[in-house]
C-alpha cells in the first residue's frame, strides 16, 4: 500500500515538474507559494496528530524568511541552497530553545503561548528600523550553485527547487510518521499519561515534533522569501499562522499528500476570490473552514483514505 | 515624579480599556471553556455600530448626554443579535468537541464577520470624535487628562464591581458559579446548563461590543481593529488566568502598567512588551495567575 503511494507520489512529482515551463508565470509563482505553505503545514500536521494546534507557526516562517533575506543582504552570498540550509538551521535552533518551554503545554495553553511567541517576534520586527520596520525589505535574486537565472527562468527554477524540497520533506515526514516516534503521536493525544507509563517521555516526543515542525516552517519561509523577493513583519503576524492552521484543518492529519493538495487549493481559492470577488476572501475562507469542521472533521484527506478513526476521543 | 504619574495614569486608562475588552472573553471561557476568537469581531461590530449611531445622533443636534446612551445601546443591541445568532446556529453544533476545534470554529466566525463589516460599511473608516470633545479635559498637577479616559476607568470599575456583585449575590450569578465549577454536577442538580451557555455567550458578546463602543471615540474605526484586539485580550486573560474575573482585572492592570511604562521609558519594546509579559507569566504559572491547576485525567 505504502509502495503504491510512493509510486503515485513520484509520478505526480515528475508530472508537476514537467508541466512547469508550460504554465503561465502567475500560476508557477502561485504553486511555489503553495509549496512553501505546504511545508509549514506538514509541520503543523505532525503537531496536530499529537493533538496540538500552534497558532504561532508564523514565528518559524518569518525567521526562515528573514534569515534568507539577511544572509543575502549582509554576506552577499545569494545561493539558494545555502539560504535554505541557513533558514532551516535558524528556525530549528529557535524551535529547539522555544521547545523547552512550549513542550510542557497542551491544548489551548499551547496555542496561546505559541501565539504570544510569534507576536513577540512581530513586535521586534516592526520596531527594528534596520530591518525596514513595517515595510520590510527586498530580497535579492537567488542563484543556484552559480546558475543565475532571471525573469521567467528564475520563476521556473524556484518552482522546481520548491518542488524538490517539498518532495524531500514529504518523504522524510512520511517516514517519520511511520516510525515509532511518529506513530506515538495519536496515543499522546488520546492519553498522555498512559504513554508515559509505557516508558516514553511525551514532553520529549513533543519537543522533537516542535523542532521538526519549526524546521519545516523555516524552509517554507525561505522559499516564500525568495519567491516573493520581499520580507515584512506581517509574515509573523497571527493571521499568517491562522492561515496555516486553516490549511491544516482543511487537509486533515491523515496524510502527507493532503498538506500539498490543501495548500494548492488554498492559494487557488485565494487568488480566484481576490480576482473575482474582492472583499469576500475571508468570508469564503471562514465558510469553508466551518463546513470542513462540521462535515469533514478529518479533513479533505479523509475523502481519499476512507480510514475510519475511533470516534471516542471527544468523550473526555 | 511627573513621569511616574504619567505612567500610572496612562497605565490605568489602558488597563481599563483592556479590562473592558477582555472581561467578556474571560467570562465566556470560564463558563463554556470556549476561547472565543470571534470576540474581536464583536468588538469591531460594536465600534462600527456605535460610530454610526453617534454620527446619526450628533448630526441632529440632540442633547449631548443622550449620545453616550445611544452608542452604548447600539453596541449592546448588535452584541445581543450577533451573540445569539452565533451561539444558536453554529456553536451548538460543536459543543462537546475538542476545545481546540471550537477555537477554530470561532476563528471561522471571526473571518466571516470581518468581511461582513466590509460588506456593510465599506472599506472607508468612521470616526466618532464627539464624545471625546464633549467630555473635555482636566488637569492633575501638570498632567492634562481627557475626561473621556476618566469615563473609561469608571466604566471598567463599574463592570468589575457589577461583575463581582452579580456573580456573588444574585441567583443567576451563583448558579453560574456552580456551572463554572462543575458543569455536570450543576446539570445533575437541575441547572439548565444549555440555557446558561446561551445567556453567557450573549452577555460576553455584548461586553465585547460595548468595549468596541467605548473605544470608538478614541480610535479611527477602521478595518482590522478586531484583529489587533483579539490578541491583546488573549494576552490579558492568559496573564490573569482564563475564566477568572479577578484574573482579568489583575491581568489588565499588569499589562496596562507594563505597556505604559514601556511607552514612556523604552518605546522600542512597546509593541511586544505585552506578549513578553504574557510569555513570562505562562512560564511560571502555565494556567495564569488566578486559576487552580487542573488535575490530570488518567
Amino acid at each position: 500500500m505504502a509502495g503504491g503511494k510512493h509510486i503515485l507520489g513520484g509520478l505526480l512529482f515528475v508530472a508537476a515538474a514537467a508541466v512547469g515551463p508550460f504554465l503561465p508565470a502567475w500560476l508557477i509563482s502561485l504553486l511555489t507559494i503553495a509549496l512553501a505553505s505546504a511545508l509549514v503545514v506538514l509541520g503543523l500536521v505532525l503537531l496536530w496528530r499529537a493533538g496540538l494546534v500552534s497558532f504561532g507557526q508564523a514565528l518559524y516562517y518569518a525567521i526562515g524568511a528573514y534569515a534568507v533575506a539577511l544572509m543575502m543582504r549582509w554576506t552577499g552570498i545569494h545561493d539558494a541552497f545555502l539560504a535554505v540550509i541557513i533558514a532551516a538551521f535558524a528556525a530549528a535552533l529557535t524551535a529547539f530553545f522555544v521547545g523547552f518551554l512550549l513542550a510542557r503545554y497542551r491544548e489551548i495553553f499551547f496555542a496561546m503561548l505559541s501565539l504570544a511567541l510569534s507576536m513577540i517576534l512581530y513586535g521586534v520586527l516592526v520596531k527594528t528600523e534596520a530591518l525596514g520596520s513595517t515595510d520590510g525589505f527586498n530580497v535579492s535574486t537567488p542563484t543556484f550553485l552559480g546558475y543565475a537565472p532571471h525573469g521567467f527562468e528564475l520563476t521556473v527554477a524556484l518552482y522546481w527547487y520548491a518542488l524538490a524540497l517539498g518532495a524531500i520533506a514529504a518523504v522524510i515526514v512520511g517516514a517519520y510518521m511511520r516510525s515509532v516516534a511518529g506513530a506515538l503521536a495519536v496515543p499522546v493525544r488520546d492519553n498522555e499519561i498512559r504513554v508515559e507509563y509505557l516508558g516514553v517521555s511525551a514532553t520529549r516526543l513533543i519537543h522533537l515534533k516542535l523542532v521538526i515542525a519549526g524546521t519545516l516552517g523555516g524552509v517554507g519561509g525561505a522559499i516564500a522569501a525568495m519567491s516573493i523577493s520581499h520580507v515584512d513583519p506581517a509574515m509573523s503576524y497571527w493571521t499568517t499562522s491562522g492561515g496555516f492552521v486553516f490549511i491544516t484543518i482543511l487537509a486533515g492529519a491523515g496524510s502527507v499528500a493532503a498538506a500539498f493538495i490543501g495548500s494548492i487549493l488554498f492559494e487557488l481559492v485565494r487568488t480566484a476570490s481576490v480576482a473575482l470577488m474582492p472583499g469576500t476572501w475571508q468570508l469564503i475562507l471562514g465558510t469553508v473552514l466551518l463546513l470542513t469542521i462540521l462535515f469533514l472533521p478529518d479533513g479533505l484527506g479523509s475523502l481519499f483514505t476512507r480510514r475510519r478513526k475511533v470516534a471516542g476521543e471527544s468523550a473526555q | 515624579m511627573l513621569l511616574g504619574l504619567a505612567i500610572l495614569t496612562d497605565g490605568l486608562v489602558y488597563a481599563a480599556y483592556l479590562f473592558i475588552v477582555a472581561v467578556g472573553l474571560s467570562l465566556i471561557f470560564g463558563v463554556m471553556k470556549i476561547l472565543n476568537v470571534a470576540h474581536g469581531a464583536f468588538y469591531a461590530f460594536g465600534a462600527y455600530c456605535a460610530a454610526t449611531a453617534a454620527g446619526m445622533y450628533f448630526d441632529r443636534g440632540l442633547p449631548d448626554a443622550g449620545g453616550f446612551l445611544v452608542m452604548a445601546f447600539a453596541a449592546i443591541a448588535v452584541g445581543l443579535v450577533l451573540g445569539l445568532i452565533l451561539e444558536r446556529t453554529i456553536l451548538r453544533l460543536v459543543y462537546g468537541k475538542d476545545e481546540v476545534i471550537i477555537v477554530l470554529v470561532t476563528y471561522a466566525a471571526f473571518l466571516i464577520l470581518e468581511d461582513a463589516i466590509i460588506l456593510i460599511w465599506g472599506p472607508s473608516s468612521l470616526s466618532a470624535y464627539q464624545p471625546l470633545v464633549i467630555s473635555g479635559n482636566f488637569m492633575i498637577g501638570q498632567l492634562v487628562l481627557s475626561g473621556y479616559d476618566l469615563g473609561l476607568v469608571l466604566l471598567a470599575i463599574l463592570l468589575a464591581v457589577g461583575g463581582f456583585l452579580g456573580l456573588r449575590h444574585t441567583r443567576y450569578g451563583r448558579l453560574l458559579t456552580a456551572v463554572i465549577f462543575d458543569r455536570e454536577t450543576a446539570a445533575a442538580f437541575g441547572v439548565n446548563v444549555t440555557r446558561f451557555f446561551t445567556i453567557t455567550f450573549v452577555i460576553g458578546a455584548m461586553l465585547g461590543a460595548l468595549g468596541g463602543a467605548a473605544m470608538a471615540p478614541k480610535i479611527s474605526v477602521t478595518l482590522g481593529i478586531g484583529v489587533e484586539v483579539i490578541v491583546l485580550a488573549f494576552a490579558v486573560v492568559a496573564v490573569g488566568g482564563m475564566g477568572s474575573m479577578e484574573g482579568a482585572l489583575v491581568g489588565a492592570l499588569i499589562v496596562g502598567l507594563c505597556r505604559a511604562a514601556a511607552v514612556h521609558l523604552l518605546p522600542q519594546v512597546e509593541l511586544f512588551v505585552i506578549y513578553a509579559v504574557m510569555a513570562l507569566v505562562l512560564v511560571f504559572r502555565p494556567h495564569g495567575l488566578f486559576t487552580r491547576a487542573q488535575p490530570r485525567k488518567i
